[in-house]
C-alpha cells in the first residue's frame, strides 16, 4: 500500500509533495502538526478547557464592554449633530462641546447667504435648563435646541409631525430617549395630550415628542422654535447664535464652497463639514474628558486579566505534562517545535473564547443598552480589533508559558 | 563494512563543580557493534544511565570521545545533537506515553518529528507496527485503557517506527511483573533483530540476561567487567 500511495505521488518533474521531500518540512506541515497536538491535548481535559475558555471569553466581553462604551460615548456625545441635516456649519472656535456653546454672531448666517452655493443659512440656539419633572418635581438639566422650526434643517425623527404645533407659543417637543428620569412624557401625551411643565422659570407647553437620544453631556433633549427658545433664556441677546447650519443647493461642492465660505467670513467663526463637526465633538470627549481613557484603561484591564488565566491555563498544562514533553524532546523534537505546540494552544484557546465573547456581547450590547439608552451596537471594525487584541493577549501568555518548556529536561526521563 | 552504531573512547564524566565535583564515568571504552544487543547492568551508582544519556545525546559531553551512528558528539551542536535523536529509538521505564493521544497517534508521533511520510502513510505505518508488537486490537486505545505491559509495548512500536539505526532502552521491564517482562524484552530482541538494530539496553533485571549478545558490567563510573 505505501508502495502504491507513492507511485501515485510522485509524477516526475510535477511539484514533488513535501511529504516525498526529505530533509525539509512543508508549512503546513511546520505549522498543522503542533496545533493537532496541541489541539488533542487540548481537548482532552474538558474542566480545563473550558476554564481556559470562559477565561478568554471574559476578557473579550470586558474589552467589548469597554470599547462599547467608549464608542456610545463618542456617539451619543455627537449624536444631536450628526441628526442636523446640513452640509456645512458656522461655530465660535471657541466652542469646545455642544453642551457649553460659545455664541457668534447672527450676522453671519446672513453673509453666508451671499454664496450662490447656499440654499440655507439656519441660525441655531443651543443651551441647558432645569427640567421639572411632572410627575415628582424634582429638577433635572435638559438640553435645549431653538430653531426654525420649519426650514427643514433638522431630521430629529418624528420632527415633522409637530412642527406645525412648534410654533405656537411656549410650545415644545420632548425627545422620548431622554433618560426615564424627566417623567414618562409618552405615557402622559398619550393619556391627556399636551401637557405644561416647567423649564427653567417658564411653563411650556409639550406638544409632541421627537427621538434623538442622550449623551454624556445630556440626559435628555427639548426642540422648540428659536422664538419660544428666546422666551425660555431670558435675557440672551437673539443676535447671538450657537450654531449655524448651512444648506446647499442641490449638487454644489461641499469642501469648495467651505473654502468660499472661509475667504467670504471674518476669523470669529469656524467652518466645517458635517464630518468635521462630529470630529470636533468627538475630539472634546475623547482628549478633554479622562472618559476615553477611562474605558482604555478598562479594555486593557480586561486584556490582562484575561492574559494572567490564559498563561496559568498553559503555564500549569505544561508543568503537569512535563514528562511527555521531556520525551518528545527525548525522541528528537525540538524545543522550537515544542514552542509551537504551546503557541497554537494559545491560539487555539484564543478563537475558541473570543466566539463565545462575541456572541455574549451582543446580547449584553441589547441589555446595556435598554438599560441605559446608550447606542450600544457591535461593528465589524470592533470585531476585528477585539479579536486582534485577544489574538495578541493568548500569544502574549503563550510567548510567557513557553519558559517552563525549558523545565522538559529529558536527560530526567532517565532515572 | 559498517562502522560500529557506538564507538566511545576515554569518555569521562563527572557532576557539580569544583569540590563538589564528583565524577560519574571515568575512561569508559566501549563498542557496540551492528545489530548487536548489548546489556548494561551493575549497581545503583555505577554512572550507566548517566552513559546512556550522553550516547542518547541527551546531555552534553565533557571529555573524550563518543560517536554515535557516525556523528562525533563531543562538542556536537543542540541542533546535531536533536538531529541525532531522531534517529534514536528511546524506550523509558515508564512507558511515557502522551496521555491525550491513542496508541495509534502515539507511535505516528515518532514519525512526525521529521515528517518524510503523509499523515496516511504514517498511520499506516503505526499500524503495522503496533500489529508487530501484538497490540494490533488495540490502536485507538488511550494509554490510560491499556496494561503496564500493553503501554510498554506501544513504547517499543514507537521506539522502532522510525526505523532507528539505535535503540537506547533503560530498565524497560522494571516497572512490570515477571511474564510481561520477559514478554517486552523478548519481543524488544526479536524486533530488533529482524530489522538489524543494535539495542543498548540499561537494566537491573536478572530475568531478562538472556535476550543480550554481551553483558557489560559497571561499577563506580568504570566498566569492570565483559562477558
Amino acid at each position: 500500500m505505501n508502495a502504491l500511495t507513492e507511485n501515485l505521488r510522485a509524477p516526475p518533474g510535477a511539484s514533488a509533495p513535501a511529504t516525498l521531500d526529505k530533509g525539509r518540512v512543508s508549512l503546513f506541515d511546520w505549522f498543522f502538526l503542533p496545533a493537532r497536538l496541541a489541539m488533542r491535548q487540548l481537548f482532552f481535559e474538558r474542566a480545563r478547557l473550558l476554564s481556559a475558555i470562559a477565561g478568554v471569553m471574559f476578557a473579550a466581553l470586558l474589552v467589548f464592554m469597554q470599547l462599547g462604551f467608549r464608542a456610545a460615548l463618542f456617539d451619543s456625545a455627537t449624536r444631536l449633530y450628526a441628526a442636523m441635516q446640513a452640509e456645512i456649519f458656522l461655530m465660535n472656535p471657541l466652542t469646545m462641546a455642544s453642551f457649553r456653546p460659545e455664541a457668534m454672531p447672527r450676522i453671519r448666517a446672513h453673509q453666508a447667504l451671499a454664496l450662490p452655493e447656499v440654499a440655507q443659512a439656519v441660525p441655531v440656539y443651543l443651551t441647558q435648563a432645569a427640567w421639572r419633572s411632572p410627575e415628582t418635581g424634582a429638577k433635572r438639566a435638559i438640553q435645549m435646541i431653538g430653531f426654525d422650526v420649519e426650514a427643514g434643517a433638522m431630521r430629529f425623527q418624528g420632527l415633522d409631525k409637530i412642527s406645525d404645533a412648534l410654533r405656537q407659543v411656549d410650545a415644545a417637543g420632548f425627545d422620548v430617549r431622554s433618560r426615564p428620569e424627566f417623567g414618562d412624557v409618552a405615557k402622559k401625551l398619550a393619556e391627556g395630550g399636551p401637557f405644561e411643565v416647567q423649564i427653567g422659570n417658564r411653563m411650556m407647553r409639550i406638544v409632541g415628542t421627537v427621538e434623538i437620544g442622550p449623551s454624556f453631556g445630556a440626559d435628555g433633549n427639548l426642540v422648540m422654535s428659536e422664538v419660544n427658545f428666546r422666551r425660555v433664556v431670558r435675557g440672551r441677546d437673539p443676535a447671538n447664535v450657537d450654531l449655524i447650519a448651512i444648506r446647499l443647493v442641490p449638487g454644489a461642492d461641499v469642501q469648495a464652497t467651505k473654502a468660499r465660505l472661509k475667504a467670504l467670513l471674518p476669523g470669529d467663526v469656524m467652518v466645517l463639514t458635517q464630518p468635521e463637526l462630529v470630529a470636533h465633538e468627538r475630539h472634546y470627549w475623547e482628549t478633554a474628558t479622562a472618559i476615553g481613557f477611562i474605558f482604555g484603561f478598562g479594555s486593557i484591564m480586561g486584556l490582562i486579566v484575561g492574559m494572567v488565566i490564559v498563561y496559568q491555563i498553559l503555564f500549569s498544562d505544561i508543568a503537569n505534562h512535563l514528562r511527555e514533553y521531556a520525551t518528545l524532546k527525548a525522541i528528537g523534537y525540538s524545543n522550537f517545535y515544542l514552542a509551537r505546540v504551546v503557541m497554537a494552544s494559545a491560539l487555539i484557546l484564543a478563537v475558541l473564547g473570543f466566539v463565545p465573547g462575541f456572541l455574549a456581547s451582543i446580547w449584553m450590547y441589547d441589555f446595556v443598552g435598554a438599560a441605559t439608552f446608550l447606542p450600544l451596537g457591535m461593528t465589524w471594525d470592533r470585531t476585528v480589533t477585539v479579536f486582534l487584541m485577544i489574538f495578541g493577549m493568548c500569544a502574549l501568555a503563550g510567548l510567557l508559558a513557553m519558559r517552563k518548556l525549558r523545565d522538559a529536561n529529558p536527560a530526567d526521563m532517565f532515572s | 563494512m559498517q562502522a560500529e552504531p557506538i564507538r566511545i573512547e576515554a569518555l569521562n564524566y563527572a557532576y557539580g563543580e569544583g569540590e563538589l565535583r564528583r565524577p560519574v564515568l571515568r575512561d569508559v571504552a566501549l563498542q557496540v557493534g551492528v545489530g548487536e544487543v548489548l546489556l548494561l547492568t551493575g549497581p545503583s551508582g555505577s554512572g550507566k544511565t548517566t552513559l546512556l544519556t550522553l550516547i542518547g545525546a541527551l546531555r552534553a559531553m565533557q571529555e573524550g570521545s563518543c560517536e554515535v551512528l557516525g556523528q562525533e558528539l563531543f562538542g556536537a551542536s543542540e541542533r546535531a545533537r536533536v538531529s541525532l535523536r531522531q534517529r534514536i529509538g528511546f524506550i523509558f521505564q515508564n512507558h511515557n506515553l502522551l496521555g491525550a493521544l491513542t496508541a495509534r497517534q502515539n507511535v505516528a508521533m515518532a514519525l512526525e518529528v521529521a515528517p518524510r511520510l503523509s499523515e496516511p502513510e504514517r498511520l499506516a505505518r503505526a499500524g503495522e507496527m503496533l500489529a508487530a508488537v501484538g497490540l494490533a486490537e488495540h490502536t485507538d486505545r488511550l494509554p490510560g485503557k491499556l496494561s503496564g505491559g500493553q503501554r510498554q509495548r506501544v513504547a517499543i512500536a514507537r521506539a522502532l517506527a522510525a526505523q532507528p539505526g539505535l535503540v537506547l532502552a533503560d530498565e524497560p521491564t522494571a516497572a512490570l511483573d515477571k511474564v510481561s517482562g520477559a514478554e517486552v524484552a523478548h519481543l524488544l530482541r526479536d524486533l530488533a533483530k529482524s530489522r538489524g538494530v543494535p539495542i543498548l539496553m540499561v537494566t537491573h533485571d536478572p530475568r531478562i540476561l538472556d535476550i543480550a549478545d554481551r553483558v557489560v558490567t559497571m561499577e563506580d563510573g568504570r566498566i569492570v567487567e565483559q562477558s
